[in-house]
Order: C-alpha cells, then sequence, then structure tokens
C-alpha cells in the first residue's frame, strides 16, 4: 500500500510540546530497565458503579508506540477500562475508583490535573462513529483545536490535512471538505471521527469498537490504518473481534468479570497462553 | 353463532366510536374556521395600506390605521424576546446538562406553575418592578411583562429538545478536551438550533396576543412613541379600545386588527411547522 508512506511521514518528528515531563515520571515509576517506555502504568484499578463493582485490581503498563487490544466478553469491563484512561467514566453518576494511573509518569487523577487537559492528551473514538451533524468534513477535523482557541490559520489547514492524510481519508474527501460530515458513508465518517481525535495532537488513541458497525471493506481500512499510527501514537483498542486483535495489536490483555486475567504480547496470548480460561476464550470456546 | 353477531356488535360499536371522535375533531375545529371566516368578512373591508402605516384618526373622523399598533406590537414581541429567550434557554440548558434529579423536579415543577399563572399577574409584576420606580408606562415593562410569560415555554421547549441530543455528541466533544460549558454552547445548542427556534416562536406566538399584562404596563398610545421608555400602542389594547367604543368605523377597524393580530400569530406558527419539518427530512 503506497498510502502508507505519506502517512507515516506526515507527521513531524517531534512529538508536540506537550506539557507532560516524560523523563522525570518514567524512571521513577518503573526499575524493570530500559525496555520499551511505559505510556500508561496502571496500578491496582478498580472501579465501582454505585454499588457494584466493574474492574477489579487491575495492573497492566501500556507500552509507548505499541498497539494494545483488550479483549473479552461483553460485560468483562473493556469499556470501562479504556474510559478510565481518559477519565471519561467520570461522567456517569456515581462512578469511582481506586488504584492508580500514570500517564508518562504524570498521575492521571492527581490533585489539580484538569480532565480537559487529560483528554486532550489522551483521544478517543467511539464504537459508533458521530460527527457533529452541524459541522462541514473540515470543521469537524478541526474542532477540537478551534473551540480549544487555535486561531492560527496556516496552522488550522496544515493540520487540516495532515489529520486527514493520517486517517487515511484526505484523497476521498479533499475536494469536498465543505459538505457535512455525516454525509459520508459509515466507514468514512468513523476515519473523519479518527481525523478529529488525532487533530488536537494527542499522546495515545483509545478505540471503543471502532470497526463494530462497520462492512468487511471499511473494517480493513481502518485496521490498515491502526497499523500506520503505531509509528507515531500509542493505540489502545477494544475489540470484540478476536481476530482484529490477533491482526492489529503487538500487545494483548484480556480481561473476564472485571478482572485481568492475562496480559502479555498478542502472540502468546492466541498461540501459547498460560491461563486456561484465556486459552479457552481465544479458541472460542466461550464469550 | 355467537361469534357474528358478537362481530357486528363489535363492529358497529366502532362505527360509533369513530363517528363520535369524528364529530368531536370536527367540533374542535369548526371555532377556528368560522372565527376566520368571521375576521375576514368583518376586517377585509378595513384592510388597506393606511391601515398599516396611519395613526388612529381622531374621533369623527373615518379613516386612518393602526400602524403605531402594529410596530408597537412587534417593539413589545422584541423587547420580551430579550428577557425571555436568553433566560429560558440558559434555564433550559441547566435543566438538561447540569441539574440532579431533584432540583429539576423543583424547576420543572415550578416553570409550570408558572406557566398557569394568570397574565394579569405578570402584568402587576411589570407594573411594580419597572412602572412604579421610574414612574411612567413604558414599552419596556410591557416587554418585561411579556418576556416573564415566554420564560417557562421556551424553558421547558429548550429542555426537551435538548435532551434529544445524543450523548455520543457530548462525549465526542468531552472526549477531544473541551469543558463542559463549551460543549453545550458550541456543539449541544447547535445541534437542537431549529428545536429551541421553534420553542420561541412558539413562545411569541402564545404572547403575541396577550392584552392583560399590558393594560397598565405598555398602557397604550394613539401615537407614534418615540422612545421605549413611553407608553406604547400593542394591537391587542387598540382593538380592545377600539371595539368597547360606540363608533362604527372603529368596530371595523377592531375587526381589521383582530384579523392583522391572527395573521401575525399564523405567521409565527408557520413558521414552527417550516423548521419543524425541515427537522425531520434529513
Amino acid at each position: 500500500m503506497s498510502a502508507q508512506e505519506p502517512i507515516a511521514t506526515s507527521r513531524p518528528p517531534v512529538p508536540p510540546a506537550t506539557k507532560s515531563p516524560p523523563a522525570a515520571g518514567s524512571s521513577s515509576a518503573r526499575a524493570e530497565g530500559a525496555a520499551p517506555e511505559i505510556t500508561f502504568d496502571i496500578r491496582d484499578l478498580s472501579v465501582f458503579y454505585g454499588a457494584s463493582q466493574a474492574l477489579q485490581n487491575v495492573t497492566l503498563q501500556v507500552l509507548t508506540h505499541q498497539v494494545t487490544a483488550i479483549i473479552g466478553p461483553s460485560g468483562c469491563g473493556k469499556s470501562t477500562f479504556i474510559r478510565t484512561l481518559n477519565r471519561m467514566h467520570e461522567l456517569t453518576p456515581g462512578a469511582r475508583h481506586t488504584g492508580s494511573i500514570r500517564l508518562l509518569g504524570e498521575d492521571l487523577y492527581g490533585p489539580g490535573i484538569d480532565p480537559t487537559i487529560v483528554r486532550r492528551q489522551v483521544g478517543m473514538v467511539f464504537q459508533k462513529s458521530n460527527p457533529f451533524p452541524t459541522l462541514s468534513i473540515a470543521e469537524n477535523v478541526l474542532v477540537g483545536l478551534r473551540l480549544n482557541g487555535v486561531r492560527d490559520k496556516a496552522l488550522l489547514r496544515e493540520r487540516l490535512e495532515e489529520s486527514l492524510r493520517m486517517a487515511a481519508l484526505w484523497d476521498e474527501v479533499k475536494d469536498i471538505l465543505g459538505r457535512p460530515g455525516i454525509g459520508l458513508s459509515g466507514g468514512q465518517q468513523q476515519r473523519l471521527c479518527i481525523a478529529r481525535a488525532l487533530a488536537v495532537r494527542p499522546e495515545v488513541l483509545l478505540m471503543d469498537e471502532p470497526c463494530s458497525a462497520l462492512d468487511p471493506l471499511a473494517t480493513a481500512k481502518i485496521e490498515e490504518l491502526i497499523n500506520s499510527l503505531r509509528a507515531s501514537y500509542t493505540v489502545i483498542i477494544v475489540t470484540h473481534n478476536m481476530q482484529q486483535a490477533a491482526r492489529v495489536s503487538d500487545r494483548t490483555a484480556f480481561f473476564y468479570l472485571g478482572k485481568l486475567v492475562e496480559y502479555d504480547e498478542t502472540r502468546t496470548i492466541f498461540m501459547n497462553p498460560a491461563n486456561p480460561q484465556t486459552e479457552a476464550y481465544v479458541s472460542g470456546r466461550f464469550g | 353463532m355467537t361469534v357474528t353477531s358478537n362481530h357486528y356488535l363489535r363492529r358497529s360499536k366502532n362505527l360509533l366510536m369513530n363517528a363520535l371522535s369524528v364529530a368531536c375533531a370536527v367540533l374542535v375545529i369548526s371555532p377556528l374556521g368560522l372565527i376566520l371566516f368571521y375576521l375576514v368578512r368583518q376586517g377585509v373591508t378595513a384592510l388597506n395600506w393606511d391601515f398599516f402605516t396611519h395613526l388612529p384618526a381622531p374621533v369623527g373622523q373615518t379613516g386612518g390605521g393602526m400602524g403605531n399598533a402594529i410596530t408597537g406590537t412587534l417593539k413589545l414581541l422584541a423587547l420580551a424576546s430579550v428577557v425571555g429567550v436568553p433566560v429560558g434557554i440558559l434555564g433550559g440548558a441547566y435543566l438538561s446538562e447540569y441539574g440532579g434529579d431533584r432540583i429539576n423536579d423543583w424547576i420543572r415543577f415550578w416553570a409550570d406553575v408558572l406557566n398557569g399563572v394568570p397574565s394579569i399577574v405578570w402584568g402587576m409584576v411589570a407594573y411594580a418592578l419597572a412602572v412604579v420606580p421610574f414612574k411612567t408606562f413604558s414599552a419596556y415593562s410591557g416587554g418585561l411583562a411579556l418576556g416573564f410569560i415566554m420564560i417557562p415555554l421556551v424553558l421547558r421547549t429548550t429542555e426537551e429538545v435538548l435532551v434529544l441530543v445524543p450523548r455520543s455528541y457530548r462525549e465526542a466533544a468531552l472526549a477531544l478536551g473541551l469543558p463542559q460549558w463549551k460543549m453545550i454552547a458550541r456543539i449541544v445548542l447547535p445541534t437542537a438550533l431549529k428545536g429551541i427556534i421553534t420553542g420561541v416562536l412558539l413562545a411569541m406566538g402564545r404572547v403575541a396576543g396577550e392584552t392583560a399584562p399590558l393594560l397598565f404596563t405598555a398602557f397604550g398610545n394613539s401615537h407614534w412613541s418615540h422612545s421605549l421608555a413611553e407608553p406604547i400602542a400593542a394591537l391587542p389594547l387598540q382593538i380592545f379600545a377600539y371595539a368597547i367604543s360606540p363608533y362604527d368605523d372603529w368596530h371595523r377597524q377592531a375587526w381589521a386588527g383582530a384579523l392583522v393580530l391572527i395573521l401575525l400569530v399564523f405567521a409565527l406558527s408557520a413558521g414552527v411547522r417550516l423548521l419543524a419539518g425541515e427537522r425531520k427530512k434529513p
């Protein structure tokens, strides 16, 4: 696929100037050594909705510039888990959590940490594509920047094209940027939403079953896109589709009944899992 | 063959109920048709260009018009919107986006109570707030009284249309790192804009015909008013004054005024239908 070349190179070599000091945090957080950098360091995370517990004592590290897949049967806490990573679960009344999450060394829930700043660093794509119906394609991509106060026309134009190229949508929409975003097809809408999330230049992209409403061709496009995003972003994808997890991810976490059952390299999870429950699930015997 | 006899009994009951409901529907609609027909017959003879542009003629002279009352009603509607629209929309946004269940129940309850308050009471409130302190009847006080009546109407319709905006748009906006107020102002409100405008037009139609709250606020004026701090004419007031007068020519003009007023309300409703129809299309 020649389309991948410009996608990968269109991002400037230097990551955007976010305020987190990665060096200070990551060195103090882990003693594991010089191996890959850790984006999320999650310790003993439990989440409750009112009286019911959705997640129990989850501890895992998400590695930088890798695709991490979260798999497991419905209701196992997958969505809850990734929604804690950009503090979206706080929108649910009665939600609370214990344990700690560090993003590049910084406590995500520390005092004085504004959830809106967290969400600019940790973008999210949802199950159902949701371009804003009152906005055009271009406005949808730029809405996060514009509404956060970016006025520089040249920068906006640049980000528009870059984000759409990264989302592998540019060639399809470059002549119709003024049309409404909801006029696109389902797969295009979902890539538009990815472009919208990328335009604010997050460190991490969370994807909550991004392909579950798409046909196989559109799914293939998104998977290809995830593959190319790895070069510049840390991607965490929740999926019901085990083949998809096997195709796109570097590491896979298997959740069951609110617990992290197993977390390892994707190949290990699918070929040689340590836990019999994992093996039963990935071989399709339940779930 | 009880089955068959039951069948016929059921059918005749059905026919009877059907006929009854059709009759009731006709009963509901026919007064509207009769009123319109009568208004047109009585009012159309006095409707001419002068009616829209001229001041009322002094007693004894024929001719003249209600130009001052028509512009006065439009000005009062504009003033009322200045009061009622922002408060109603922001209150509706609070109900739909911020409020907890308990406080929302209270606000809704009080909005409904306010909605049922007789309009002349709103006139008294505006009288106490805007007429007494400034020692003059004024367009401002009339607009204030009508604005008070608009608030609960706009509030409830705004809440209803905001609740219809899918949660996924809110989540998408928040996930981009937008603060909640910006999400509401720039994403949720624009998405529901047509519905909100519909609610505002409906509320304007409702207050356009109000007479009682204007009696001792806008007060009426047989001349052009040069400032909003002066008493101002309004169509319902003018109709009232003319209808109780002993002069035939004034009676004709009152009919014409009523016709114009009802056409104004019709135009507002037509705007509502147009917007509502458009909303369903995409």
